[in-house]
């Protein structure tokens, strides 16, 4: 646990260490910065054409015709036109799985407002969006799907081969006895997490084209994922996977959105062969909002045991997780309500578990896993059910998360749900984040009051975040996708520098930085040196790509394996040029250094491609060009985890939150470099906070999106950042090759839970509990009338006390 | 999305904005910050856009004895900035600092904010409050409207076909004038969920007060003593005005409207200023 990798502590200075664990700046910055970032917006092909899409407007309909005036053929499609393409299918093997076929137009049958239903081709967009309105659809209008408890139950049937408007029930029952409901505190709560859109920066785009010199259809797309873009793409085009490259230029933000195969994607792929052209398409902020990328909408009822002292004796749970109307490539519908069952119990010591998840159909987008997944769903439910517990106890929520929480000595741990939890101290995160936030001095100003008259609120919320997957936690799922060893390119180029080739995609990672550290720390080459080369199916090696907090491990762990491999050729290269045995030389700041003296990369470099005649008869042939692969000692993955811990003033009558105070305290294991962690860190707090306050899409009763610009559809700014201090602690993975753990999700995860269990204290002298989210001013202003309409006798019952 | 097709005029000078509005399918445009997204969404369908915003009768001010009239076209940052003079004792700029975020403030023009009449937008309130006058011209020629007769209600005005609004008239408030302007908002640059602006000037005896982001046009009361006298004053106001029937709603806007009331105390002057 030392204290390695703080900010600055090794950087600055002519030859300070650049490697692991140092905050070096994002090489990546010096584009990016500059606004010379090339997106697939910035993009042209000579003979480029454009499309835009006619979608639905109905959320659940019959198509009776298509009118499409007949100057436009050639230039608008339906899913006739595109015959022989065959649907997307994201299949699981878990049994009893309904598997939903999502045509790229729709086939016969509307399933959600903005579902593609003609695709239209034009010189420019605004052209393509003209023409658009030149065709007409006859729909008959079904009853639309819009609540998932009802849509489970008896909604009209979106795949109308289904008995039911239902993916999949997971469940799971572990050491639960009927006994633990005698327990003395027994709490009962509902929550629900709103849907929301995942909104990078960047809207999702591509451009396909083929490439006649090579005979290769290339999708230039914006994803997290090439290589299973390409796969997804070649099956439904029925193409061998030769015969497809994927490229991503750089990519504006992905959070999982970019993480599938999108109708869209298939379609201007198919016309583009079709019609021998470019064919690109740009998701505009309203397609996104209204078509695409939604996310995070759950509902749960538990009902939690403890003993008077707060002990977690049990938890019972029924969960719905609305999916949406298709199952979305590569990660099906069920990763959401899989997670729900498996994560709800947290990073706590649960000793009974019982848990039923309905991944539901309904007549809306598509969910797709957004950073943090199910788990930002799962942290609020269960942290809100802590602080429930605690105020049935009458213990502080703290010492209750304290009693409950894996502690260090009972690590490595399995859950009641089987996960592996590596290493790490949850108490004493909490410990530190209640040192943080000045918990005694805060519950002391609570007493005083606030002479503004606001009221105060403390709230906690503690997790750990399973990263990095891998083979044993994926196989059994039958997805279309399997993480398994992770590879990389390394090839050591004639002038003695380095590029490394990953088959993931960095789009805010700042992996260009990062795998270049680690390159240096293996060979002691200046990341100035090393290109990280990535995105690209033509010159990368496989991978399932960028998700899952999955890259700091699994592609830091290939770059390292493929250079302990590079710096293996080099040496024996540099060894005969030092006439000296293999044994006594050693790689290290990009020198072979013998006993006496050294030779430099460039000169291992210039003597294997220039000069050749120079290198020993026997030499290994295979040369300074090669692909190594890696995964973990243990590939159930990493869990870093971090205790949460916010202050908010809250306004009863006008509702109005504002956060005075947040602080986090995690453990990533070994940071590759820290400044990166903590730019993760902010960033997925700040989407947090936007789940916790701001961000909901809402839907009326006919399942129309009621939020199609940023005008409705609110995100958190600069001005809504609260200054957020973050401390870490450093438990080194024994499973990965640094000690470092995946972190990428774990902002967004905490901040609904953390925020609302403030708000709740904030309020709880006014008979105030809040369980949905976001916690707009209005939800908050309702809760206090209603609160305030309800005698208080009913309001001490409905806190749940068994006795 | 992408706007359809239209033509772009932006004449020289207001006698050819006049010709050029005479087409029933023409629209104005001035800092295009409402008009701009409904044209990208096509719920904005002009034929033409005719753009005000560089005319230069609408780009100037004019100093009068009883106050300042000024161009429609002046952006919401030159009031931020103090690029034009302010014939109250600093309320435009407050007001103006508050709309939006820089980037809107940079374009957006007054005249516009008035003409597109959002009931949560912030000038069609605080200058109602401030007893302002809309100066219009078309082709019937030209004439005045306070705001309150002007905006007729959400997104609902008094102009008629080819008319723009040309200025807008502000009254000259003395040095003792209070002014209290509250709103709260979902996020910083939001339209508001609910709005309230005072004026107080002793000197000319004034006690205006005007609710904003109602559903409807502002509520604007020219004698507001009673409610800046007694606590319950703003309920009865509220009640009176149709706006107490949901409850949660109803306390907000009462917060917001105490929290104007009270910034008359304590937050109305300019700096370097004692009450």
């Amino acid at each position: 646990m030392a204290g390695q990798g703080q900010d600055g502590e090794r950087t600055g200075g002519e030859g300070a260490h650049r490697g692991v664990g140092a905050s070096v700046r994002r090489k990546e910055d010096a584009r990016l910065l500059a606004g010379r970032g090339r997106f697939i917006g910035d993009m042209r092909f000579p003979g480029q054409l454009e499309a835009a899409f006619l979608r639905s407007s109905l959320a659940h309909a019959r198509i009776k015709a298509v009118h499409i005036p007949a100057h436009l053929r050639g230039r608008a499609f339906v899913h006739a036109d595109m015959a022989g393409v065959k649907d997307i299918l994201a299949k699981t093997g878990l049994p009893g799985f309904r598997v939903s076929a999502q045509p790229s137009l729709a086939n016969g049958k509307v399933r959600f407002v903005g579902e593609p239903v003609v695709m239209v081709l034009a010189e420019t967009r605004a052209l393509a969006e003209d023409l658009c309105e030149e065709i007409e659809v006859e729909y008959e209008e079904l009853p639309a799907n819009v609540d998932m408890l009802r849509a489970a139950k008896d909604g009209a049937l979106i795949h109308e081969d289904w008995p039911e408007n239902v993916f999949l029930v997971s469940s799971i029952e572990k050491n639960f006895d009927d006994s633990v409901k005698n327990a003395p505190i027994r709490v009962t709560r509902e929550v629900r997490t709103s849907r929301q859109c995942m909104a990078p920066l960047e809207g999702k785009g591509c451009i396909a084209l083929f490439d006649r010199t090579v005979e290769q259809l290339t999708l230039w797309t914006s994803t997290q994922m090439p290589h299973i873009v390409r796969s997804g793409l070649a099956e439904c085009l029925g193409l061998d996977t030769r015969k497809i490259r994927v490229v991503a230029p750089d990519v504006g933000g992905g959070f999982g959105w970019k993480g599938l195969l999108q109708p869209e994607e298939v379609c201007c792929a198919w016309a583009s062969l079709k019609l021998d052209r470019p064919v690109k398409w740009l998701e505009d902020r309203r397609e996104h909002l209204i078509a695409a990328a939604n996310c995070r909408e759950h509902h749960y009822v538990m009902t939690a045991y403890a003993d008077s002292e707060g002990r977690l004796l049990g938890l019972e749970a029924e969960a719905h997780v609305d999916a949406g109307a298709y199952s979305v490539y590569p990660f099906s519908a069920c990763l959401e309500g899989a997670q729900v069952v498996s994560n709800l119990p947290g990073p706590y010591n649960l000793p009974a578990y019982r848990c039923r998840t309905y991944s539901v159909c309904s007549n809306k987008p598509p969910i797709v896993p957004y950073r943090g997944v199910a788990r930002t769903g799962v942290c609020t439910a269960i942290e809100l059910m802590v602080d429930a517990v605690a105020r049935a106890a009458g213990i502080e929520p703290y010492e209750v998360r304290q009693r409950n929480l894996v502690r260090p000595d009972q690590m490595p741990f399995t859950s009641i749900t089987g996960k592996d939890f590596d290493m790490g101290d949850y108490p004493e995160s909490l410990r530190r984040a209640f040192e943080m936030i000045d918990h005694e001095g805060i519950r002391a100003r609570q007493k005083a009051g606030e002479a503004d008259g606001r009221h105060i609120g403390l709230g906690y919320a503690v997790y750990c975040e399973q990263g990095a997957h891998g083979t044993s936690v994926y196989h059994g799922w039958g997805i279309p996708m399997v993480p398994g060893i992770e590879s990389c390119g390394a090839r050591l180029t004639p002038d003695g520098t380095l590029e490394v080739r990953i088959g993931g995609q960095s789009h805010g990672q700042s992996m260009e930085t990062t795998l270049a550290q680690v390159a240096c720390e293996v060979l002691g080459i200046d990341p100035d040196l090393v290109n990280v080369v990535h995105g690209d199916t033509a010159m990368t090696p496989y991978s399932t790509g960028t998700w899952g907090s999955r890259s700091a491990v699994m592609a830091g762990g290939a770059v390292a394996s493929a250079c302990e491999r590079l710096a293996g050729r080099i040496a024996r290269i540099g060894a005969h040029l030092l006439q000296a045995p293999m044994e006594a030389v050693t790689v290290r700041d990009a020198q072979v250094i013998g006993p006496q003296g050294s030779v430099t990369f460039k000169e291992v470099a210039a003597t294997w491609y220039l000069a050749p005649q120079n290198l020993p008869a026997d030499i290994d042939p295979d040369g300074l060009d090669l692909v190594a692969g890696y995964r973990p000692t243990v590939d159930t993955g990493t869990f870093s985890y971090a205790a949460h811990a916010c202050v908010v003033a809250v306004v009863p009558e006008t509702g109005e939150v504002e956060i005075l105070d947040y602080v986090i305290v995690e453990d990533g294991g070994v940071l590759l470099n820290p400044m990166v962690v903590d730019g993760q860190i902010y960033g997925g707090t700040a989407q947090g906070i936007g789940t916790a306050l701001y961000e909901e899409m809402v839907y009326d009763g006919h399942g129309q999106p009621l939020a199609s610009t940023l005008a409705d559809y609110l995100l958190p700014g600069a001005g809504e950042m609260p200054d957020v201090r973050i401390a870490h602690m450093e438990t080194p993975s024994p499973n990965t090759r640094f000690g470092q753990k995946g972190i990428g999700e774990g902002g967004a995860i905490a901040p609904p839970a953390a925020i609302g269990n403030a708000i709740n204290d904030a309020l709880a002298g006014l008979g105030v509990e809040m369980t949905v989210s976001p916690m707009t001013p209005r939800r908050v202003r309702e809760a206090v009338e209603a609160a305030r309409a309800q005698p208080s006798a009913e309001r001490q019952s409905a806190e749940g006390l068994a006795s | 999305m992408k706007a359809a097709r239209f033509d772009y005029l932006r004449p020289a000078d207001r006698a050819g904005a006049t010709v050029a509005l005479a087409d029933g399918d023409a629209r104005p445009m001035a800092g295009g910050q409402s008009l701009g997204p409904m044209l990208n969404l096509r719920l904005a369908r002009p034929g033409c856009v005719v753009d005000i915003s560089r005319l230069p009768e609408l780009r100037g001010f004019e100093e009068r004895p009883a106050g300042i009239l000024f161009g429609a076209a002046l952006t919401h940052a030159e009031f931020e900035d103090g690029a034009v003079p302010d014939p109250t004792p600093g309320f435009l700029a407050q007001v103006a600092r508050g709309i939006a975020y820089r980037a809107v403030r940079n374009r957006g023009t007054i005249g516009g904010s008035l003409a597109h009449a959002d009931p949560a937008a912030d000038w069609p309130t605080a200058l109602a409050a401030l007893g302002a006058h809309v100066h219009l011209a078309g082709p019937a020629g030209t004439r005045e409207l306070p705001v309150e007769a002007f905006i007729l209600g959400a997104f609902e005005t008094a102009l008629v076909p080819g008319e723009i609004i040309t200025g807008v008239f502000v009254p000259r408030r003395s040095g003792q004038a209070r002014f209290g302007y509250s709103k709260s908002c979902r996020k910083v640059g939001e339209f508001a969920e609910a709005m309230c602006a005072v004026l107080v000037d002793p000197e000319s005896g004034t006690r205006r007060l005007a609710i904003g982001a109602t559903e409807a046009r502002q509520v604007v009361i020219a004698d507001a003593a009673a409610a800046l006298s007694n606590p319950g004053g703003v309920d009865d106001l509220l009640r009176a005005a149709g706006l107490a029937t949901d409850p949660a709603a109803f306390k907000l806007r009462r917060e917001i409207a105490r929290r104007a009331i009270a910034a008359l105390e304590s937050e109305s002057m300019p700096e370097g200023q004692s009450a």
